[in-house]
């Protein structure tokens, strides 16, 4: 079915500038080409570079190296006949419905009369009739990302980007607006020619996409790259479906070729306290902890088991499960997560005790909070700035990721009971107040 | 831009041909065009027919009125064309953005009625013999007293664009012409409409006192309720006095009615956000420029030309949208804009220090900074005596929401009205009973200003979230406990808001109110205040310009070391969600 070519990436490189000046790569010399009739979809976790990628292909940011050409012309900024739908509906709240659709037109130029007719059009394919006036506060999310479709839409474009378009919705609606779209899409009602769909959701990419991009983070980097030759309407329950989604699993909790771990470990320091810590919520990770060493998994469940159990998506679950492996609580492999002797106990003892275990393990496994605790300790009022923790990971991260790394460290702690910290003062204690 | 969102399959034949609204709304536009016409004409005539003397007939005072009204609105549309370059280039050139910002913040500690001491010999000679060069010389006062707020708003709004819909416009390829009227001036509408009618509020308190201008040997007094009152007080006649606040509070009502209430109103569409469930006011106004036909027929041509000016600003297809990315530092570009910038500056202080010392003894620069010491007392210790007034009592009223609902507008149209229209009742008051003017004249600085704090505070407590007040209820919270933890905590930021406004009103209001008259009998305060108004009055421009920068050192350090700590604290600590 796949026609011409009308997209092509070639090693595409992008990073950002750290404070001290050195590049913090994002994306690694991703390859991809895209031809008329095919969806293909960009599937990673979040940092994995996959919305970077994208960018660069709408036009709305530049590679640093490598080339992005749309239909044999390099892309320098956003070229008609790309159009996007974005996670966040991105709707201007002032304009109605039709407004909102037309307005892409307005910007073509398009006459008025013209205007109207095609975005009613649109506007009726994408199920939107009768809320023509309606401005979207008014809109429920399903609803207003159906007009996110139709903006995009009723230009026509060649390539159409999707954002992870489902994943500000709740699951039923999510569900909805999917199989409308593949409806539309597989009976070549949609004026476009290929789709790129970014998504964290592993069902979502198996569900709609011919072929998958699977994305590793840090930095950001093709995986791997699946053809999904199922027939459409796929069914989840397909053995030949779960298949391939077990097989994304396991792709996705492989351990890394040592060799290639220890390399990246020097260009982008995983380790000491410069890691780059994500907000997990001490809550999540026992409920994990709990669900995992409950019956049927007794210590050992399927991650996509697990997953819909907690009604987890992927950028929530890894998340919760690499900080759990961190604290060597878990292991990860195989696309299973595995209860460490310590993380049995975790699950399974009361508050007080739990709360010693994490603390042990705070403590011996994370070098950041075992770094805090021993600045307090050895200062003689057993008092020190947050001040002084920012400008020390700011030497290898952004100040947003050292801001989300100690507020990390900062809950973390608090639970443990390894140090205290005040947000009015800005400052950590041992001490909490008595 | 006031434009209903077009419903598509209405049918609008089936209309009749007029309605009631369309008799209201051929009222007003026949009005404004009478005004129009009326305001330009004496605006080109030659200043000897132009300053014959005002009459204190009550029957002028409407067309003074229309004529003061006329001012505020050429002052309010200069604003809003500055907002828009100033700002813009502000939020889109990081080098303009590192003079811009700061100045505006230093203009904003100007004192208003400084600007036109020192501005009005310029204007004048601009077109001489004329009445539009004094004309020019109030409007731009009139400016300096609302421009800036609206161009920060602007600014601090463009900065804040969210990055979905930057990129929704870049992808879209909006021109720069139609992001502008498509996103940015959208987006800023709400905080920029709020801005702007607290402008005119505080407008109307420059009108009044930028009208009758008296610097040095140029006495004019343009058409108008200032200087009416002007007279007034030179006649000392009570009576007229008593007319011009009636006018005044006529020309306030109706300001309220069709212009603030409305506009406020139609910002709310430019709100993004969920969907609420309180119910939103529909002032009669709104509804006739929504619904009379005569409206539609007027703006319809003008919106389809704006419309029609979009698409001829479309970007041909072969054209490459820029991209935008996080500003690359270029160290040496920067660098060298960073030099020249220190060396203007300190040529410029350096210029200022030796004219001023060879203008001014030292020995008087330090009188002038102690004169500034007064004026600092009676700003703190007024602004602490309205708190303690207004802050229980707004909390009290912005806590029973119908209550709030009815006291709200009065509070705010007590903070549009002019305070210094009531100055002569206080004066004449204090010239009879032989008070110490330093200590009776200090309440005319806050007289117009608390209102500020008094409608801020009654906004905060409406903003409480129910669950909170249920809780605190539930908890059985009373008495100090009750303030301590849970109204005072509550209504804090906005309350901030409130005294900063009226903190920045009061110490303007200090050059009017530390130095009045009554008749022939003069009352002065010591205070840096009545300093500038009487070296304006002898035209001795050195020393205005000495007693103005004294002024925006108090302010600034005021603002920097008393009010900006406690706003950071307020919006760390004490924001609601």
């Amino acid at each position: 079915m796949p026609g011409e070519q009308i997209l092509s990436v070639q090693g595409a490189n992008k990073s950002f500038r750290r404070p001290n000046g050195e590049p913090l790569v994002v994306l690694e010399s991703v390859d991809l080409t895209l031809k008329e009739g095919e969806l293909v979809g960009l599937l990673g976790r979040s940092g994995s570079g996959k919305s970077t990628l994208l960018r660069l292909i709408a036009g709305l940011s530049n590679p640093n190296g490598g080339s992005v050409e749309y239909l044999g012309k390099p892309v320098q900024g956003p070229p008609p006949g790309i159009a996007m739908v974005f996670q966040s509906f991105a709707l201007f709240p002032w304009l109605t419905v039709l407004e909102n659709v037309e307005i892409g037109l307005e910007a073509m130029g398009v006459a008025a009369a013209e205007m109207r007719k095609r975005a009613l059009a649109a506007i009726d394919m994408i199920g939107l009739d009768g809320y023509e006036s309606a401005f979207p506060r008014e809109l429920s999310g399903g609803m207003r990302q159906r007009v996110g479709f139709a903006r995009a839409v009723v230009t026509h474009p060649n390539i159409l980007l999707m954002d992870e378009p489902f994943s500000a919705l709740d699951v039923l609606t999510a569900e909805t607006l999917r199989t409308d779209f593949l409806d539309l899409w597989s009976e070549g009602q949609l004026p476009i020619k290929a789709v790129v769909l970014v998504t964290h959701n592993i069902e979502e990419a198996v569900q709609m996409c011919d072929r998958i991009l699977l994305f590793a983070s840090n930095p950001g980097r093709i995986l791997l790259e699946l053809k999904v030759d199922l027939p459409h309407p796929r069914n989840r329950q397909d053995p030949a479906f779960r298949a391939l989604v077990e097989r994304i699993y396991v792709a996705m909790t492989a351990r890394q070729d040592p060799v290639a771990a220890l390399a990246r470990a020097e260009k982008f320091p995983g380790t000491g306290i410069a890691t780059i810590l994500p907000r997990v919520s001490t809550n999540l990770m026992a409920g994990m902890a709990e669900a995992v060493a409950q019956p049927p998994y007794s210590g050992r469940a399927d991650l996509p088991d697990i997953a819909r159990q907690l009604q987890l998506e992927i950028d929530e679950l890894f998340p919760v499960a690499e900080t759990l492996q961190m604290l060597r609580l878990a292991e990860l492999e195989g696309g299973d997560i595995r209860l460490t002797e310590a993380g049995r106990r975790f699950a399974e003892s009361e508050i007080t005790e739990k709360k010693r275990i994490f603390a042990q393990h705070l403590i011996a496994y994370l070098p950041l909070a075992a770094h805090v605790r021993r600045v307090l300790d050895e200062r003689p009022n057993h008092d020190a700035p947050k001040g002084r923790f920012s400008e020390e990971l700011q030497d290898h991260m952004t100040p947003e990721a050292a801001e989300m790394t100690l507020r990390s460290v900062i809950n973390w702690g608090r639970f443990a009971e390894i140090f205290a910290y005040d947000d009015d003062g800005q400052r950590f204690t041992l001490e909490n107040p008595s | 831009m006031l434009r209903q969102s077009s419903p598509v399959s209405v049918v609008r034949g089936a209309r009749r041909a007029f309605n009631l609204y369309d008799i209201v709304a051929a009222g007003l536009i026949l009005a404004f065009l009478l005004a129009f016409a009326d305001a330009s004409r004496h605006m080109a005539a030659p200043l000897a027919t132009e300053t014959r003397p005002i009459s204190l007939s009550p029957a002028s005072l409407p067309l003074y009125a229309l004529r003061s009204t006329m001012r505020m609105l050429a002052a309010m549309a200069a604003s809003l064309v500055f907002t828009f370059v100033f700002a813009s280039l502000a939020a889109k050139s990081r080098r303009a953005e590192t003079v811009l910002v700061p100045l505006l913040d230093i203009l904003q500690s100007v004192p208003v009625l400084g600007f036109i001491s020192v501005t009005v010999t310029a204007f004048m000679a601009l077109a001489p013999g004329h009445a539009l060069g004094a004309e020019l010389a109030a409007i731009f006062a009139i400016f300096t007293s609302q421009a800036w707020n609206m161009a920060f708003s602007f600014y601090q709004s463009l900065k804040t664009i969210p990055d979905d819909l930057k990129e929704a416009s870049r992808s879209l390829r909006f021109s720069a012409w139609m992001r502008f009227w498509r996103l940015e001036v959208p987006f800023a509408a709400p905080a920029l409409i709020w801005n702007m009618m607290m402008s005119m509020s505080g407008g109307w308190f420059f009108v009044v006192a930028c009208e009758a201008i008296n610097v040095g040997s140029t006495n004019l007094l343009l058409p108008g309720i200032g200087s009416y009152i002007a007279v007034a007080v030179d006649q000392r006649n009570l009576t007229a006095i008593f007319w011009a606040i009636g006018t005044m509070l006529a020309v306030i009502l109706l300001y309220d009615q069709i212009l603030f209430r409305p506009l406020v109103a139609w910002s709310y569409r430019f709100r993004a956000g969920e969907e609420d469930e309180t119910p939103k006011p529909r002032p009669w106004m709104l509804k006739v420029l929504q619904r009379s036909h005569l409206v539609d027929l007027v703006t319809r041509p003008v919106l389809l030309g704006f419309d029609a000016s979009l698409r001829w600003t479309r970007l041909p297809a072969a054209h490459q949208v820029a991209i935008l990315e996080a500003d690359r530092p270029r160290p040496i570009a920067d660098r060298l804009w960073n030099a020249a910038l220190i060396l203007v500056g300190t040529a410029g202080t350096v210029y200022f220090v030796i004219t001023v010392h060879r203008a001014f003894p030292m020995r008087e620069i330090v009188d002038a900074f102690l004169l500034g010491l007064p004026t600092l007392v009676r700003v703190v210790v007024l602004i602490a005596l309205a708190s303690l007034v207004w802050v229980p009592i707004g909390i009290a009223v912005g806590l029973r929401p119908r209550l709030a609902a009815a006291l709200q507008p009065i509070a705010q149209m007590m903070a549009a009205f002019p305070a210094n229209l009531l100055f002569p009742l206080a004066v004449s008051a204090i010239v009879y009973l032989r008070l110490d003017p330093d200590i009776w004249l200090s309440p005319l600085m806050v007289l117009g200003t608390q209102w500020y704090i008094l409608f801020n505070v009654i906004a905060g407590a409406s903003a409480v979230p129910r669950d909170l007040k249920d809780a605190s209820g539930n908890l059985g919270l009373k008495g100090w406990l009750w303030w301590k933890n849970f109204a005072l905590p509550a209504v804090f930021p906005y309350y901030l808001t409130g005294a900063i406004t009226a903190s920045g009103g009061s110490w303007n209001a200090a050059i009017v109110a530390e130095w009045v008259s009554w008749g022939d009998k003069h009352l002065a305060a010591h205070g840096i205040g009545a300093y500038i108004a009487q070296a304006t009055e002898k035209g001795d421009m050195d020393r205005v310009v000495l007693g103005i920068v004294v002024m925006i050192v108090y302010v600034i350090g005021l603002n920097r070391l008393f009010w900006r700590p406690l706003f950071r604290l307020a919006e760390r600590k004490y924001r609601m969600n």
